[in-house]
């Protein structure tokens, strides 16, 4: 995201604030708590508020994000659903004048604790961009980077090992099986995707974050990432961002939706979109804003 | 119409103007001393020339000895300027904050300014008797002009040049690299040293080309600091002289103008321009390249 | 599950030194920061410190007669060519005899003699042709010392100093300390050397010439490259058709940029001064030099600023019937101005401080006139700094940090300007 369009939102943002802020009290329950009825939470955010300088782009978001399973953020654009997905592996400590207060837990510890190391945070939660961003080096030694890095692999066949498992886990190995020491540029877009899955997974995370993930891809290269999400989540808690509510449909458990920086509402996929309780939500989900 | 035309041609002009001026005395030069001897030569000493009756014959010619002086000085200065122009540029675009950018730019970027006889001053007051003493300390023979004074003072004056292209360089690699070292747990220095910098390392490359083009231009300095001894060195502590000292040395004070000596300092001239150029376009070259890389 | 556990610790295993690592990398980095702060303080503190000092000149009061005896001849002026005609050197002896009747041996005289400068006698000279009714009534006039008395007074030279390095006997130390008993010996503000050209004799050096022959080369550079530049500028970016030629051109601007200065002083040598014939040491052909070198930096400044002025600007103007020239020239340019001079500007701090291909067409000469016109020879302003350089006296070393000190404030003024302008004109479209 970048910082232009960060700012475009976050005005937005504080102009409607105060409508805003009357939605989310009649909301109910569930936003109180921030539980969703299932399984265990994997992370949980209570009363999270970021700002952007003096503009504020998160208001006291409270949600649970149950393990294994794919939870979904959708909203307009703007609404801050990337601020909040980034707020979940610090991305957001590298801009300056971002601002976050409130809690985030990682199998309920907190994440912006003094004693967190943002470094082994990040190898527990892994990220996916927007754009495939692969690094300008060989396939093999874009997934080795992060192994190498953390030193996780004791020798170099162990090494291979992660290497080939990762790519085979993100479906790539079998297509670049016999170009390892090809430039990872020189792949397909969706095949790029994949590469940085595999990257991301190389380290062992246990949450993969994704931030529209297919929003850079064609509809087949985008149908096989989607269906490398739902093998994967038996694995990892995912996270994903996206502004395609049919993606959203279609492979997520859970769904929250956020508006203008407040999270509006969230819990099973199937009874956001057929049940919205909140008005905004139905507007949503049936195409009258967006 | 006609006028603006006439305007942007007096670039070429001035672009013909030198190479004519410079090729013309040249080849005067050469009728007189063998290309050869120029260019292969080992003994540098155009004083011997002035001799009646035999002009030309007897005066060394041979250039080698400036080029290896104007070498070991350029490659002082690149070994200064280009690991702390970097460096500069690494802390100011990525770990400063921007209060202190906003500060410390200028400044640096003031350097750059400066008039470089200022440098040239500095280096033979303050420099050379410093690592004189220093030297002189630890049992080292520095001559009182040596080739590291100059080449440090040169090192320092390109920071701002070398750190300023890196700025370029790095700010092109596109964010979203970074963010995918950072996003795999990669510390900030890591993503610089394993991700970004290589990435941008052909646009550092072009930039350092580019501040060796300059360095190896550069005349006050070493005019002031690196000496008139044509002595044929790589030991930076002893002086050692340069094509542009001796162009100066050639051309200042009365000499009649067909004189192999003050034909050699076109001679030179020409020298220094073949090999500024060929440096320039190679180095605008790789960075215009690396720039469509990332577009 | 025990994998990732396995995973983490070996990731935790590696952490301190990770962070030590960013640690040392970042300080590493923020220590190439100070290397050019650092080296910049201590090139200002130098120059400023061994340049201040210059700022002062001491001045001994002396107590003039002038005797009839003095006199020169009348001549048709009279009086007053009589009293322009006086041999000063002679009222000064005699001045610094009755001062100290001591001093009464040849050497002892030559060395009293010698406390103040040989400038003295005109400074002399000029205060009896002021005067209404000098001969026979004592005058007072603050004469300049000589450097070595100078340095001593400023405390540049400590008095404890071994006579062979500052130059002044004992006897010599005892006349300087009977002076400062009757506050007739006095540092006072250097007028001297803002107002007189260059001399031999330290304390009656100065940078006027240099300073004015910088001033009339940069008059001749701006007089030259300016309009040639805009109007490049304007063709190239507006005008041009894109072809191998427009191509060409662009390339060529660019590499011209990176050319050595000491080979545009090549240039001026074998086409100004040999082919054109002008003459050697003028700020006529130093200008013209530099305005070669400069004018890349403005084409290229000047492509920038009218590329900024949006399409629009040059759309409307034509929409109202504008012809595309008047379009640019009455609508994109003054826009564009700003840009365009703040370009010319830094360009013309650059050649002011640019001496390299100074010395190649003879602006190097020792030259005590200041010029008055931009066909006297002269030097410039850093072509005087490097000429001071050489001279290992130390009132020169003072001096030329001084210079260094009035060519920084021009170039910092100029830069500050250039500043400013972007500053007051930066718009955003």
């Amino acid at each position: 995201m970048t910082f232009d369009s960060v700012e475009h939102m976050v005005t937005e943002a504080t102009d409607l604030e105060h409508s805003a802020r009357i939605g989310a009290t009649m909301a109910g329950e569930p936003n109180q708590t921030g539980e969703i009825p299932g399984g265990p939470a994997k992370m949980a955010s209570r009363n999270l508020q970021v700002r952007y300088g003096d503009k504020q782009a998160l208001y006291d978001v409270s949600l649970d994000i149950p393990v294994n399973e794919v939870t979904a953020f959708i909203g307009p654009s703007g609404c801050g659903k990337s601020t909040y997905l980034r707020c979940l592996n610090r991305m957001n400590d590298n801009i300056d004048i971002c601002h976050v207060d409130g809690s985030v837990t990682l199998d309920g510890r907190e994440i912006y604790a003094k004693d967190q190391d943002v470094v082994q945070l990040r190898t527990r939660i892994g990220m996916v961009f927007q754009k495939p961003n692969p690094f300008p080096k060989s396939i093999f030694d874009n997934v080795a980077y992060g192994p190498r890095i953390h030193g996780i692999a004791r020798d170099r066949e162990e090494l291979n090992g992660i290497v080939l498992g990762s790519l085979e886990r993100a479906g790539l190995l079998d297509e670049v099986r016999d170009r390892l020491d090809a430039p990872g540029i020189g792949l397909s877009g969706g095949q790029q995707q994949r590469l940085c899955i595999a990257r991301a997974i190389a380290v062992r995370p246990e949450v993969i974050l994704m931030d529209e993930p297919c929003s850079a891809l064609d509809p087949i290269a985008t149908e096989r990432i989607e269906e490398l999400i739902m093998e994967l989540k038996a694995q990892y808690t995912i996270i994903m961002v996206t502004h395609s509510m049919q993606q959203a449909r279609r492979v997520s458990d859970k769904t929250a939706f956020f508006h203008l920086g407040h999270l509006v509402e969230h819990g099973a996929t199937s009874e956001v979109f057929e049940n919205p309780q909140d008005d905004r939500t139905k507007d949503y989900v049936t195409g009258r804003i967006g | 119409m006609a006028v603006l035309i006439a305007a942007s041609s007096v670039a070429i002009l001035t672009t013909v103007g030198i190479v004519l001026s410079l090729i013309f005395e040249s080849i005067q030069f050469f009728r007189q001393i063998p290309f050869t001897d120029f260019v292969f030569g080992l003994h540098w000493s155009p004083q011997t020339a002035i001799r009646e009756d035999q002009v030309g014959a007897s005066g060394a010619f041979g250039a080698i000895p400036l080029l290896v002086g104007t070498l070991l000085i350029s490659a002082i200065a690149l070994c200064v300027s280009g690991p702390v122009g970097l460096m500069a540029a690494i802390y100011l675009g990525e770990y400063a904050s921007r209060r202190f950018r906003a500060t410390v730019k200028p400044i640096l970027e003031a350097l750059a300014g400066i008039p470089t006889v200022v440098y040239g001053f500095f280096a033979a007051i303050v420099v050379a008797p410093m690592l004189r003493n220093s030297g002189e300390a630890i049992g080292l023979e520095v001559s009182s002009e040596s080739a590291l004074a100059a080449g440090l003072v040169m090192g320092i004056m390109t920071i701002p040049f070398v750190s300023s292209i890196s700025d370029d360089a790095i700010t092109a690699v596109p964010e979203s690299l970074k963010e995918a070292a950072l996003g795999l747990g990669s510390t900030r220095s890591e993503a610089i040293r394993n991700v970004i910098l290589p990435a941008a390392l052909p646009g550092i490359a072009g930039g350092l080309l580019l501040a060796a083009s300059r360095v190896i231009g550069e005349t006050m300095i070493v005019v002031m600091a690196a000496g008139l001894a044509a002595k044929l060195t790589l030991n930076p502590f002893e002086a050692v002289t340069t094509v542009t000292v001796q162009i100066v040395t050639l051309l200042t004070g009365d000499q009649e103008f067909d004189s192999p000596k003050t034909l050699a300092a076109f001679a030179l001239g020409l020298m220094l321009f073949v090999v500024t150029l060929a440096l320039n376009v190679t180095a605008l070259r790789i960075v215009k390249a690396y720039r469509e890389q990332y577009d | 599950m025990t994998e990732i556990s396995e995973t983490q610790s070996r990731v935790a295993a590696r952490l301190a030194r990770r962070h030590a690592g960013e640690k040392r990398f970042k300080l590493l980095s923020l220590g190439a920061v100070w290397v050019g702060l650092v080296f910049l303080g201590v090139l200002l503190f130098t120059v400023i410190g061994s340049g201040h000092t210059a700022f002062l000149q001491t001045k001994i009061l002396l107590n003039v007669t002038l005797e009839e005896t003095d006199l020169g001849e009348a001549g048709e002026g009279g009086q007053a060519q009589a009293i322009a005609g006086a041999n000063y050197n002679g009222v000064i002896k005699r001045t610094l005899r009755a001062v100290f009747p001591e001093a009464r041996s040849r050497s002892d005289k030559r060395a009293l003699y010698r406390l103040v400068s040989v400038g003295a006698a005109y400074e002399i000279r000029e205060a009896m042709m002021e005067h209404e009714n000098p001969v026979g009534t004592p005058v007072a006039v603050w004469v300049t010392a000589s450097d070595d008395v100078d340095l001593i007074i400023k405390g540049t030279v400590p008095r404890t100093a071994p006579a062979d390095q500052r130059h002044l006997s004992d006897q010599q130390m005892n006349w300087i300390e009977s002076l400062e008993k009757t506050e007739t010996v006095k540092a006072r503000f250097n007028t001297t050397f803002f107002t007189s050209g260059d001399s031999r004799e330290p304390e009656l050096a100065g940078v006027l010439g240099g300073a004015m022959g910088s001033l009339y080369a940069i008059l001749v550079c701006l007089a030259i490259s300016f309009p040639l530049g805009v109007m490049s500028a304007v063709y190239l970016e507006c005008f041009a058709p894109k072809n191998r030629l427009t191509e060409f051109i662009e390339v060529n601007i660019n590499n011209l940029a990176a050319v050595p200065s000491i080979v545009f002083g090549l240039l001026g040598l074998a086409i100004f001064l040999n082919a054109f014939m002008l003459p050697r040491s003028a700020p006529l052909v130093g200008g013209m030099v530099l305005s070669l070198l400069t004018l890349p930096t403005i084409i290229i400044a000047g492509r920038a600023a009218i590329k900024s002025v949006p399409p629009s600007v040059r759309e409307a103007a034509l929409a109202l019937g504008a012809s595309p020239v008047q379009a640019v020239f009455h609508h994109v340019l003054p826009l564009a101005m700003p840009g365009i001079l703040t370009g010319t500007i830094i360009g013309t701090a650059g050649a002011l401080g640019e001496t390299a291909p100074l010395l190649m067409i003879g602006m190097v000469a020792f030259i005590v006139d200041v010029p008055t016109s931009v066909v006297d020879p002269s030097t410039v302003l850093p072509v005087q700094i490097f000429l001071w350089s050489d001279i290992p006296e130390k009132a020169f070393v003072e001096r030329t940090s001084a210079a260094i000190l009035v060519l920084l404030s021009f170039v910092c003024l100029l830069n500050l300007f250039a500043v400013y302008l972007r500053k007051r004109f930066e718009t955003r479209w």
